[in-house]
């Protein structure tokens, strides 16, 4: 009788957890996007931001955001996957590969009010890059690598050995064994880990705040040249992305619309987070499909 | 006199400071089967998995002595593993086919072998599968998840994949252990077909399986040979004591 009790209220203690995780979630998703949507439409999307008057866009600030998450991706992810097969198929047990995955783990626990600091004097100052795209993007690029390097690592390790020895046991060689059997079978969980990180830099602001720069130049679309200080592709002008924005319009904003402005730009931002998730859930299943033959 | 596949000589193999084989000496007859059988922790394994230079993924690992493979010494730093274990194929206990369509899996190393011409692709999956006997049943769903097959079915894919490489020697790790009696007997079968074209060396701990299926048997114990000889004489009349206590069912 006993044990059935403790069992019932075990059950309930895992569902109690689960729900509470639930409605925190629902509550805050729900709370910023009806706070912001109503806040958003086409012409908040595509217009300026204005610094004292009514009505300002985040044109700038969400082209920032994905510029700066494309060059923060091409930086990280031919790295971060390289150097996860390193630690999972070639580094040796001892003291070297001790350092380096102790490292990675510092790393990754980093603040990333530190990782702007390191990045402000590194990049901005003793580089000389300035506040630029190039900059912030290199900073996210230390917060940002050791989660695909860990990412890559598990994903590799997960395949299971006996396929390993299959194709090795066909006399393939171990880096034909890596490019046809572990990196096809790990490719959804790096590309998964990959696009759940992309989501946390879209939405980083405190690396960014002293890298990238609080202001944007006035950008023109229609000038594709990256040597012009005015062109959006230009990786040296400085860059205030879409989470800055919210951060500066609510601690400095003097135009009358403070509110609709960060509320709506802070809907903006979640809903292209979720996008993130999203993908990475159905691109990963798709491929997982894809590569594993039909069922 | 007849040809041998393996000539193996003062063979002894570490792994860390455990001495895992001791002055192992074993010729292995060329198109015959030979049955290496013994108790668990005996070694017989660790033997298999040094003819095709497997047992090099084991850390810490030393191995000493000659192994010679159709006459070449391939424990020389010469002699690349790869090309070894494209003549040696290897067939593991658990069915470890690749999650990928029976098509894909036997043509798997042919395709990192360069080979891209379907009709050679084709002929080559179908040869392999129908040796390996289970073409009929696989005929039409080529294209199908291997992972999706029952586990003789699966492990049958696994030797098709070796044999499409076209070895000439197919090494086997306890390759019914993990099937069912049915499929035990359908792979029996065709190993006992497969020699033929191909020199076996099967590690069992099923005796009477060594005994149904093999031409020479070898009894391992605590990582030595104590006895290889002819499977009849093995086990009708055996010669040394630990032998026949083995066979008899005293220990093991």
């Amino acid at each position: 009788m006993s044990r059935r009790i403790i069992n019932n209220f075990a059950t309930s203690v895992f569902i109690l957890c689960a729900v509470i995780m639930t409605a925190t979630l629902v509550y805050l998703l729900g709370y910023i996007l009806t706070n912001g949507l109503s806040n958003v439409d086409w012409s908040f999307l595509t217009t300026n931001s204005s610094s004292a008057m009514e009505g300002g866009g985040i044109k700038n600030q969400l082209w920032n955001s994905f510029y700066i998450l494309v060059v923060t991706l091409i930086l990280s992810v031919p790295l971060g996957v390289l150097g996860g097969i390193y630690l999972a198929e070639y580094a040796r047990p001892g003291k070297l590969t001790n350092v380096i995955r102790t490292s990675v783990e510092v790393l990754s626990s980093l603040p990333s009010i530190v990782v702007g600091m390191f990045g402000l004097l590194v990049f901005v100052q003793y580089a000389g890059l300035g506040y630029s795209i190039i900059a912030g993007a290199l900073a996210l690029t230390v917060f940002n690598l050791p989660i695909i390097v860990r990412v890559t690592e598990d994903s590799i390790r997960s395949v299971p050995k006996k396929q390993k020895n299959a194709s090795l046991a066909l006399g393939i060689t171990h880096w034909h064994t890596v490019k046809t059997v572990l990196v096809p079978a790990a490719f959804p969980g790096i590309l998964t880990g990959i696009l759940l990180s992309a989501g946390r830099i879209f939405g980083e602001a405190a690396a960014l705040l002293f890298t990238a720069g609080l202001s944007t130049n006035n950008l023109q679309f229609d000038t594709w040249n990256p040597f012009n200080s005015d062109s959006p592709l230009n990786p040296f002008r400085s860059a205030e992305t879409l989470s800055v924005h919210i951060w500066k319009v609510n601690s400095q904003g003097i135009m009358p619309d403070v509110d609709e402005i960060a509320s709506g730009s802070a809907a903006v931002l979640i809903l292209f987070v979720l996008v993130f998730n999203v993908t990475a859930r159905v691109i990963g299943n798709i491929i997982y499909n894809k590569i594993t033959g039909s069922k | 006199m007849e040809k041998h596949s393996y000539e193996v000589e003062n063979l002894n193999l570490w792994y860390g400071s455990s001495q895992a084989l001791h002055e192992v000496k074993m010729d292995i007859p060329s198109n015959q089967v030979t049955a290496i059988i013994g108790p668990s922790g005996c070694g017989k394994s660790t033997f298999l998995k040094a003819l095709n230079r497997m047992v090099e993924m084991v850390p810490g690992v030393k191995v000493a002595g000659n192994i010679k493979y159709n006459g070449d010494d391939i424990l020389s730093s010469k002699y690349h593993p790869e090309e070894l274990r494209t003549k040696v194929g290897m067939v593991f206990q658990h069915p470890n086919p690749f999650p990928k369509s029976i098509y894909d899996n036997v043509a798997f190393g042919a395709r990192v072998k360069g080979i891209r011409k379907k009709a050679v692709l084709d002929e080559m999956v179908e040869k392999s599968l129908k040796r390996a006997a289970i073409w009929d049943e696989v005929k039409d769903r080529l294209n199908k998840n291997a992972m999706g097959l029952s586990g003789g079915q699966q492990q049958r894919i696994c030797i098709a994949r070796a044999i499409a490489n076209e070895p000439d020697v197919v090494l086997m790790d306890e390759p019914t252990s993990a099937l069912d009696p049915i499929s035990t007997l359908r792979v029996e079968e065709l190993i006992q077909q497969l020699k033929e074209h191909y020199t076996i060396v099967v590690v069992t701990h099923n005796m009477q399986q060594a005994s149904r299926i093999s031409d020479r048997t070898a009894f391992f114990l605590n990582g030595e040979i104590i006895e290889y000889d002819n499977t009849d004489q093995i086990f009708s009349n055996p010669r040394d004591r630990r032998t026949e206590d083995y066979i008899s069912g005293r220990f093991g």
